[in-house]
């Protein structure tokens, strides 16, 4: 910056321009005046930068006082990974539940509205047994199961979590598909007195996902009821929530209310959002990258380096043969 | 140096309030406050901070022309660097995100467009903050000086643009970049520079 000359029409905050020769007062007053206007400086701009962009949050008010489901020590079974399952207090509080706000901190500061008890879930469309049906009756219905699953978000993050719930396959064939029944819409509860995120439109409301019959009669394809042997948190997808741990998590809608068998591939809320970067099919997929990131690594929540993603996140084993001849590049 | 000037405890105010974000976030990060991904968080708040003081360092020029105050042009400087010095951290920490794999960065420079307008705004900021002492423009000559410095303009172009492809779904937070900028630019159109009337 050049050197301009000291301008004079910048002192007019003060008065005392024109100072009698008393020189001590007058440098002690002047010392006052800087350090005043030095600290409000330092804590105008500190304080506003700080206000704009810091988002702190830290493990707490995860809403953990759910009563336990009945916590099982158990053997793994054989869906279950063996790797370490991600803190409870990290699992809570690091989600993406837009219907609550787009921070990762926000569903689980903002969740608390949500009421999931009365709970309802519509299951209709091309099944002989049409029904609605309380949430307590249907989780009465199943026994419930543990699956440790690996979590792969599409943004490049993964955790391991440990569900509590029942294959999806059991409540479809309950409710007796028909022949026409080719795919599994799904969607989610849309009340924004509720879900305060809506009342914004940075997606369609409500959120749908959808399956093909074959993915949602798979024996991994999941509905979680709870969550390390305790009752879902909101923050989480209370009170029920689809589990597809091939898929990007985004398929996995939360808090659902409505489950319609249909002929003709559903519209998926990610998929209508932004059709080049999120497919129907969304399988985790290490070779198709995003079209602003890599999907090749991951971070696995509370670990420091970044990890491999594996083909169709590591149960490519099991899932596989649902895509031969199936072009993943383009269906992606 | 005359007298002591009256504006001394300015420029080291708007150096400590824009270091002071830097400080809190390391003691964020020491303390566990920066969430279940901390260098995911901690990246997107330098790159929130970088710009934001972009955009102050680029509305001196603007408040000064409305209100001749005289500060606004002392502190310039100060905010430029400070942009810099976030952009900086910013770049380091995407960086670390990626394991410190230079090649993966490579890789995503030349085949991320957000990426790379990102990097190339950092990389227009270099010789800006190369050539921020008055040493710089004496040796440069004022001209050419100013002339080197007009490249924060493409910069912030760049950096917002890097802002807004960025972003996942919700463009709210660019959109009031767009906004500050395109009042920054007014203000500069429609209110002429009385200092130097030559032509």
């Amino acid at each position: 910056m050049a050197k301009l000359p000291v301008q004079r029409e910048g002192d007019e905050i003060g008065t005392d321009t024109a100072q009698p020769a008393i020189q001590p007062p007058t440098s002690r007053r002047e010392f006052l005046r800087s350090a005043t206007l030095f600290t409000a400086t330092v804590a105008g701009l500190g304080g506003g930068l700080e206000l704009l962009t810091r988002r702190p949050s830290g493990a707490g008010a995860a809403g953990s006082s759910a009563a336990p489901l009945g916590r099982v020590k158990r053997p793994l079974g054989p869906y279950d990974t063996s790797e370490a399952v991600t803190p409870y207090a990290q699992a809570t509080t690091y989600n993406n539940f837009y219907e609550f706000g787009l921070d990762k901190s926000d569903p689980a500061q903002n969740a608390g509205s949500l009421r999931t008890r009365p709970w309802t879930v519509r299951i209709d469309g091309e099944v002989r047994k049409p029904q609605t049906v309380d949430i307590d009756t249907l989780q009465s219905w199943f026994p419930l199961e543990n699956r440790v699953y690996r979590m792969r978000c599409v943004e490049g993050w993964s955790m391991v979590m440990p569900w509590m719930g029942f294959a999806l396959a059991a409540l479809i064939r309950r409710v007796e598909p028909t022949g026409k029944a080719n795919y599994v819409s799904f969607t989610s509860l849309h009340d924004p007195a509720q879900m305060p995120g809506q009342r914004s439109e940075v997606l369609q409301w409500p959120y749908t996902e959808g399956l093909r019959l074959d993915e949602a009669l798979h024996p991994l394809t999941f509905m979680a009821l709870g969550l390390d042997g305790r009752a879902l948190p909101n923050q989480n997808g209370a009170p029920l929530r689809l589990v597809v741990p091939w898929k990007y998590g985004f398929k996995g809608i939360k808090s659902i209310v409505q489950i319609t068998l249909t002929s003709e591939r559903p519209a998926t809320t990610w998929a209508l959002a932004a059709p080049s970067e999120y497919g129907f099919y969304a399988n985790v997929n290490p070779a198709v990258d995003h079209p602003r990131w890599s999907q090749a690594t991951e971070r696995r929540i509370g670990e420091f380096s970044r990890r491999q993603t594996l083909p169709f996140n590591g149960y490519a084993e099991q899932v596989a043969h649902l895509y031969k001849g199936l072009d993943l590049r383009r269906n992606f | 140096m005359k007298r002591p000037s009256r504006w001394n405890w300015l420029v080291p105010a708007v150096s400590v309030g824009g270091l002071l974000p830097a400080a809190v976030l390391a003691a964020d990060a020491v303390r566990g406050l920066l969430g279940a991904n901390p260098i995911r968080q901690a990246t997107h708040q330098t790159g929130q901070l970088a710009l934001i003081l972009l955009l102050l360092s680029l509305a001196c020029t603007p408040l000064r022309r409305l209100t001749h105050w005289p500060w606004p042009i002392r502190i310039r400087r100060a905010l430029g660097l400070l942009a810099f010095f976030y952009a900086a951290l910013h770049l380091g920490l995407y960086l670390l995100d990626q394991d410190l794999s230079l090649s993966q960065m490579a890789q995503d420079i030349l085949k991320r467009p957000f990426v790379t307008a990102g990097f190339l705004a950092l990389l227009l900021l270099l010789p800006l903050a190369l050539t921020s002492t008055p040493r710089s423009v004496a040796r440069l000559g004022f001209a050419r000086w100013t002339r080197l410095h007009r490249l924060v303009y493409p910069a912030v172009g760049l950096a917002t643009l890097h802002y807004w492809w960025g972003v996942k779904k919700d463009h709210t937070g660019p959109l009031i970049v767009v906004l500050g900028l395109i009042v920054l630019f007014a203000v500069r159109w429609l209110v002429p520079d009385k200092r130097k009337r030559k032509t």
